[in-house]
C-alpha cells in the first residue's frame, strides 16, 4: 500500500473542490468498509483521501410523513434500523442494513458509500431501486439528481463525474398499502457477499388484495443493479397471491444476465431470481396489508 | 454418564491455567514478537500455477531504500537426493526446500520464489513488486485423475510410483500405490446378498485456523539461530530448518509462541527457514507474517479426493466384503494423506475380506498438509455413505446395522493392526439410547442422518519436568506447544498424581533448549503421551517426596505411606504442601523428571447424528440439530474434551457443506479469503450437543484416549445420510453446496 494524503472536509463546496482539483486520484471516504480495504489489497489506489463524515448535510436524516426520507451518503447503516419511524416507513432498506456486514460493519458503512462502491452485488442497491431513492449530487456546477437505477454504470463505476459527491438519497413518501422487503441469497447466515439480492416494493389496492404498482430491482445478475421492468409492469392489477409472486418471478429470470464465478454459477442465480422475487413480493405485500 | 470418580482431579473443570493471559490480551503471539532492530520480510509468490523459472532479477528491489536483504532459492543449499525422516516417514529434502523457496519450477500459484527484508512491511511490498521473474509456463495439472494417466503433464522428473517398495520405469505424478488386502475379498463378494459400489469425490479444504503463520528469525554473528514461531512442534520446526540449512540442531534454538489454532497445518516449515536465510544475509532479525490470501495459497490444505467403495453384506446384514479405491492429490510434492486415509476407510468395521488400493497424485496445488484426522473425512465420507445405503436396502436401522458390524477387540483392520479393547460399541449404544435418537423429526424436507468415524491416536515422544516450590505449588515444563487445552489437560494428571489442586500446577511449554525432545502436537497424542510423561514425573517427585518425609519422620522412605498426597508413617502426617514447606531444611531441592516413547497406541471413534432442514427451492441446508457422541477412553477436562468434539463437528459441517478451493482453468485460486472461503460462522450451526463415553484405555494409567481429531470424520457423511433422508438425493460430491445441491434435486423426481 503506498503512503497518501487526507484531508477532512467541513463542507459540501471543500469536498467538491478538492475532488474537482485531484480527480481520479482523490477517493472519498466515508466509513471506510470497502475503501480501506481496497487499498490495502491494491485493488483501488489514491493519492488524497476525502473524509466527508465532517459534512453536515451527509450525515443528516430526516423523515417526515409527507415529505418522504433524505437519508445523508455517510449516514451509518445503524442509524437505518435503529431509527423506528424510518424502520417502519422503508423496512426493505432497513432489510438491507441489518445484513451488510455485521454490527461493527454497520456503525460505520453507509448506504451512501454501499452505492458509490456499485459493486453489482451490493445489498440496498435493488431495494433503492424498488423505492425509488434518487440521488442527489453536488459538482462544481450545482446540484443534479439522477434516480438510483442509473447511478451504477458498470462493476465499481459510478456515474459521478471529476468534481462530483453523493449527498443524499431520497425516498418519496411511504404510501398507506405500500411496503418493501429486501432478500439475498447466501449460502452461509453471515459473512456473505450476495449470490443474488432481489428487492421488491408493491402499492397494494384498498382492499389489499390486488397490487396497484410494484418495482422490483435485482443484484448480482448483471454488471450494475437491474430493474425487473417487465415483471414489475405486469404486477399492476395482478391479485395479491402466490401464483402471481411465482409469475412475477418468472419475468424477473428474463432481464437477469449473470455470470458463473466463486460465488454462483450463472443457471443457479438466474433461478434464485425467480426464488427471491417470489419470496420478496410475498414479504413486501405482508408488510403492505399491515400498514 | 455421572458415576462416582475414582479421581479427585481428573474430571473436574478448572480454569485453564493460560486462560486469563489469553481473553485479557496478554499472551505473546507469533505477531506480538518484537525484538531491536526488527525488519519485515515479505514474500514473492508465483502468479503461474506451473511453469519453469528463467531467471530472477532481484536488482531492482535491493536498490529500493530501507530494503536489506533479498533471498531466492539460490540462497538454500542445494539438497538434491538428500533424504530425512522429520517424524512423518522418510520425505526428500530437496522437495521441503523447494516448498518454502522455488529451485527451478513454480508448481502452484503462490509458491514462493523470493523475498525481502525491509524496514517495514510497506516497504517490503513495494520491494517485492520490483523483483522480475521470467516464467515459462507449463500447462497445469489441476484435476486428479487427469493427474494419474500415463501421458499426463509431469510435475517432476524425478518422482516415480513406489508400489509395495518397487519403483516405476518412469517419472509419474503418482508418487505411490499403496496396497492392503486381507481374506478372499472376490469369492466373499460373489456370497454376498447385497453389493453395493460407489465414486465419491471432495474438494481441497484448509484447516483455517484464525492466526495465520507467522515466524521471525535471527541468525546471530555467531552462527546461532533463534527462531519465533507459530508452531505445532518445536522439534521439528529445529530439526526441519536444521536440515535445510545442514547445520547441526544444536545451532538453532526454537520459541514456540502462543498459537491460535492449527488443525495439522502447522507442522510443515514455511516462513522459518526464509526468514533465516533474510536473517542470516542482513544480521538482523526477520519476521515474516502471512496474510490470509498467502495462508491459503501458500501452505497445505488437505487433499481433494476421488473414492470408490464397494460393500458386500449377507440379507441379515452382516458385512462380508469390501473394497475401496482411493486417489487423494498430494498436492505440488510426494507425501500426502493417503497413508492414513487406507488405513481409515473400513476402521469402523469388522470386515474380513477387505482390499485397499491407495494413491498419492501429484497436482498443481499447494503441497497438502494435514488437518484434523488427515485422510480419514475423505475416506468415512464414502464409506459412512455407503454403509447407510447398504443398512437402507436391507432395511435395518442405520445404528443397528453398525452395531452388527461393529468393530471390537481383536477385530483385525487390512493393513494388519488389531484392535485392543476399543469403544465403538458403546458410543453407538450410546447413540442409540440418546433422546436425541429417540425422538421424531417431523417436517416435509426433515432429514435424520448418522455417521461413525474413527482416529487413530499416536504415542511418540514426549519429555517434562517439574520442580517443586516450597510453598506447594510445582512448576511443570513440557514440550507439547497447546493447540487445545493440554497444558491444563497434562498439568492436570500431574496434579491428580501427587494428589494436589490442578492450580497448583503451573505449567509451561519450553522452547528446544529447555525440555527435553518432544515430537508434534498432532495424531491426538498429547493428552494421551505428555500426560504419561506427567505421570510419570509425579511417580518421581513422590518418591522424592517420600525420601524427604522420611527425613522429618527419621524413618526409611520405604517406611512413608503415600496417599492422596498425604505423607505418613506411624500416625505423623504432613500434607504435600506442609512437606514443601520444609524441603529448603531437608536435603536436596525435589525436581522430577519423566521423558516417553509412548507406546500403547488406541484409538477413538465418534458417532455424530444430525437433523437437518433442507430448502428445496435454493439448495441451502439448515441444521437443526446435531449430538456428538465419542468413546474418549477418560475425559480428563470433560469442557475441552466437549470442546474438541464440537469444534471438530464444525469443520466437519464446513467440509460438507460449503468449503472447498476454487480454481479457474489457469490453477488459480478464485476464493482465498475468509468471505469466500466459507467456514461456518456462528450463526450456521446449532450448539453442538455432545456425549462422552468413556471406556478407558488400558494402555494409559488414567485410561486416556486422543480426542481432538475423530469428531471431524463423522459430518460429511452424516449430512449426506441426512439429506438423503430429507430428499430423496444421495449427494456424493464434497462441497454439498447450494448450488449443486439444488441441481441433483432439481433433476430427481419430485417428492411423492
Amino acid at each position: 500500500m503506498k503512503d497518501f494524503e487526507y484531508s477532512a472536509a467541513a463542507t459540501i463546496d471543500e469536498a467538491v473542490s478538492l475532488l474537482a482539483r485531484w480527480g481520479d486520484r482523490a477517493k472519498v471516504l466515508t466509513g471506510g468498509t470497502d475503501l480501506i480495504v481496497q487499498l490495502r489489497e491494491g485493488q483501488r489506489e489514491a493519492d488524497m483521501v476525502i473524509d466527508v463524515k465532517k459534512i453536515p448535510q451527509l450525515m443528516e436524516s430526516s423523515y417526515s410523513r409527507e415529505k418522504g426520507w433524505r437519508l445523508g451518503a455517510a449516514v451509518p447503516c445503524h442509524r437505518i434500523y435503529e431509527h423506528a419511524e424510518v424502520a417502519d416507513a422503508y423496512p426493505g432498506l432497513a432489510d438491507a442494513a441489518r445484513i451488510i456486514g455485521g454490527w461493527q460493519i454497520q456503525s460505520r458503512a453507509s448506504i451512501g458509500g454501499n452505492l458509490c462502491n456499485a459493486s453489482p452485488a451490493a445489498d440496498s442497491i435493488p431495494i433503492l431501486i424498488a423505492y425509488h431513492a434518487t440521488c442527489r449530487i453536488a459538482g462544481p456546477n450545482g446540484e443534479r439528481t439522477v434516480p438510483v437505477a442509473q447511478f451504477c454504470v458498470g462493476p465499481g463505476r459510478n456515474q459521478l463525474a471529476r468534481g462530483e459527491i453523493l449527498v443524499s438519497l431520497d425516498f418519496p413518501p411511504s404510501l398507506p398499502r405500500s411496503s418493501g422487503a429486501y432478500l439475498r441469497f447466501i449460502p452461509r447466515n453471515e459473512m456473505d457477499i450476495a449470490v443474488v439480492g432481489v428487492g421488491s416494493w408493491v402499492q397494494l389496492n384498498a382492499r389489499g388484495d390486488a397490487i396497484e404498482a410494484a418495482r422490483i430491482g435485482l443484484g448480482a445478475v448483471a454488471p450494475t443493479p437491474l430493474v425487473a421492468e417487465q415483471a414489475s409492469l405486469w404486477l399492476c392489477g395482478k391479485p395479491a397471491n402466490d401464483d402471481t409472486f411465482a409469475q412475477a418471478g418468472e419475468l424477473a429470470r428474463l432481464v437477469a444476465r449473470p455470470i458463473s464465478d466463486k460465488r454462483g454459477p450463472a443457471e443457479y442465480r438466474t433461478h434464485l431470481v425467480g426464488v427471491l422475487t417470489k419470496r420478496t413480493l410475498a414479504i413486501a405485500t405482508k408488510r403492505a396489508r399491515e400498514t | 454418564m455421572t458415576k462416582p470418580s475414582q479421581y479427585k482431579v481428573i474430571g473436574t473443570r478448572p480454569i485453564r491455567h493460560d486462560g486469563v493471559d489469553k481473553v485479557t490480551g496478554r499472551a505473546v503471539y507469533g505477531a506480538d514478537v518484537q525484538l531491536p532492530g526488527l525488519v519485515h520480510g515479505k514474500m514473492l509468490r508465483s502468479s503461474h500455477a506451473h511453469a519453469r523459472i528463467k531467471s530472477i532479477d532481484t536488482t531492482s528491489a535491493e536498490k529500493l531504500p530501507g530494503v536489506f536483504a533479498v533471498v531466492t532459492g539460490a540462497d538454500l543449499p542445494c539438497l538434491a537426493g538428500k533424504m530425512a525422516n522429520l517424524g512423518e516417514g522418510a520425505i526428500n529434502l530437496a522437495h521441503l526446500s523447494q516448498n518454502c523457496l522455488a529451485d527451478t519450477k513454480v508448481l502452484y500459484k503462490g509458491h514462493a520464489v523470493a523475498a525481502v527484508a525491509a524496514i517495514s512491511p510497506h516497504v517490503a511490498e513495494e520491494a517485492v513488486k520490483l523483483i522480475r521473474v521470467e516464467y515459462e509456463p507449463l500447462p497445469p495439472v489441476m484435476e486428479l485423475l487427469a493427474a494419474m494417466q500415463p501421458d499426463a503433464q509431469l510435475l517432476h522428473d524425478d518422482v516415480f510410483t513406489n508400489r509395495l517398495g518397487e519403483k516405476s520405469a518412469r517419472p509419474s505424478n503418482v508418487s505411490q500405490h499403496i496396497h492392503l488386502e486381507q481374506g478372499e475379498v472376490d469369492q466373499a463378494f460373489a456370497k454376498a446378498d447385497l453389493v453395493i459400489e460407489r465414486e465419491f469425490r471432495t474438494a481441497s479444504v484448509h484447516q483455517g485456523y484464525i492466526e495465520p503463520h507467522v515466524s521471525i528469525a535471527f541468525w546471530n554473528a555467531d552462527g546461532h539461530v533463534t527462531i519465533w514461531t507459530s508452531t505445532q512442534g518445536a522439534f521439528t520446526v529445529r530439526q526441519q530448518t536444521a536440515e535445510l540449512f545442514e547445520i547441526p540442531v544444536s545451532r538453532i534454538t526454537v520459541i514456540p509462541t502462543e498459537i491460535g489454532g492449527g488443525f495439522g497445518g502447522k507442522i510443515p516449515v514455511y516462513l522459518e527457514p526464509v526468514a533465516a536465510a533474510l536473517s542470516r544475509k542482513c544480521g538482523r532479525p526477520v519476521k515474516m507474517t502471512m496474510q490470509r490470501d498467502e495462508d491459503f495459497q501458500g501452505t497445505g490444505p488437505t487433499p481433494g479426493s476421488v473414492v470408490r467403495v464397494k460393500l458386500g453384506a449377507t440379507q441379515d446384514g452382516k458385512l462380508v466384503a469390501g473394497q475401496a479405491w482411493l486417489a487423494y492429490d498430494a498436492g505440488a510434492f510426494p507425501g500426502g494423506m493417503i497413508g492414513p486415509g487406507c488405513m481409515c476407510v473400513f476402521s469402523c468395521y469388522e470386515i474380513p475380506n477387505a482390499r485397499v488400493d491407495g494413491f498419492d497424485v501429484l497436482c498443481n496445488k499447494p503441497k497438502t498438509a494435514a488437518y484434523r484426522a488427515p485422510g480419514a473425512t475423505q475416506a468415512a465420507f464414502a464409506c459412512e455413505s455407503v454403509i447407510d445405503e447398504l443398512a437402507e436396502k436391507l432395511g435395518i436401522d442405520p445404528i443397528d446395522f453398525r452395531l452388527k458390524n461393529a468393530a471390537k477387540e481383536g477385530t483385525r483392520r487390512p493393513d494388519g493392526e488389531v484392535y485392543r479393547r476399543i469403544g465403538i460399541i458403546e458410543t453407538l449404544q450410546a447413540v442409540k439410547q440418546s433422546e436425541h435418537y429417540r425422538s421424531k423429526t417431523s417436517g416435509p424436507n426433515v432429514g435424520r442422518g448418522v455417521a461413525a468415524g474413527f482416529w487413530f491416536n499416536v504415542g511418540l515422544k514426549s519429555s517434562a519436568a517439574a520442580n517443586v516450590n516450597n510453598d506447594g505449588t510445582v512448576t511443570l515444563i513440557e514440550g507439547s506447544t497447546d493447540i487445545g487445552g493440554t497444558r491444563t489437560s497434562v498439568a492436570m494428571q500431574l496434579a491428580e498424581t501427587l494428589g494436589i489442586a490442578a492450580e497448583d500446577v503451573q505449567p509451561h511449554v519450553g522452547d528446544t533448549d529447555s525440555v527435553g525432545y518432544t515430537d508434534v502436537t498432532g495424531g491426538s497424542r498429547v493428552t494421551n503421551a505428555t500426560g504419561k510423561a506427567a505421570y510419570q514425573v509425579g511417580l518421581d517427585i513422590k518418591q522424592q517426596m517420600a525420601a524427604r518425609a522420611a527425613i522429618v519422620f527419621e524413618c526409611k522412605p520405604e517406611q512413608v505411606a503415600v496417599e492422596g498426597g498425604v505423607y505418613r508413617h506411624q500416625g505423623q502426617a504432613l500434607t504435600f504442601k506442609e512437606l514443601a514447606g520444609k524441603l529448603p531444611h531437608i536435603g536436596e531441592p525435589v525436581v522430577g523428571r519423566a521423558t516417553v516413547d509412548a507406546g500403547g497406541a488406541t484409538n477413538g471413534f465418534g458417532v455424530h447424528v444430525v437433523d437437518l432442514d433442507v430448502d428445496r427451492e435454493t439448495g441451502k441446508v439448515t441444521i437443526l440439530r446435531y449430538t456428538a457422541a465419542q468413546d474418549v477412553g477418560t475425559a480428563i477436562h470433560p469442557s475441552y474434551v466437549e470442546g474438541q468434539m464440537q469444534g471438530g463437528a464444525v469443520q466437519g459441517i464446513g467440509w460438507a457443506l460449503n468449503e472447498e478451493y476454487v480454481f479457474n482453468e489457469r490453477g488459480e485460486m478464485l476464493n482465498a479469503s475468509f468471505l469466500d472461503y466459507r467456514m461456518p460462522t456462528a450463526l450456521d450451526v446449532p450448539m453442538i450437543e455432545t456425549m462422552i463415553v468413556e471406556v478407558p484405555n488400558p494402555e494409559h494409567p488414567y485410561g486416556v484416549r486422543g480426542v481432538g481429531e475423530t469428531p471431524i470424520v463423522p459430518p460429511p457423511a452424516a449430512l449426506a445420510n441426512a439429506i438423503y433422508r430429507a430428499t430423496g438425493v444421495r449427494m456424493r460430491e464434497l462441497p454439498m453446496s447450494p448450488p449443486k445441491l439444488w441441481k441433483a434435486i432439481s433433476r430427481s423426481a419430485p417428492p411423492a
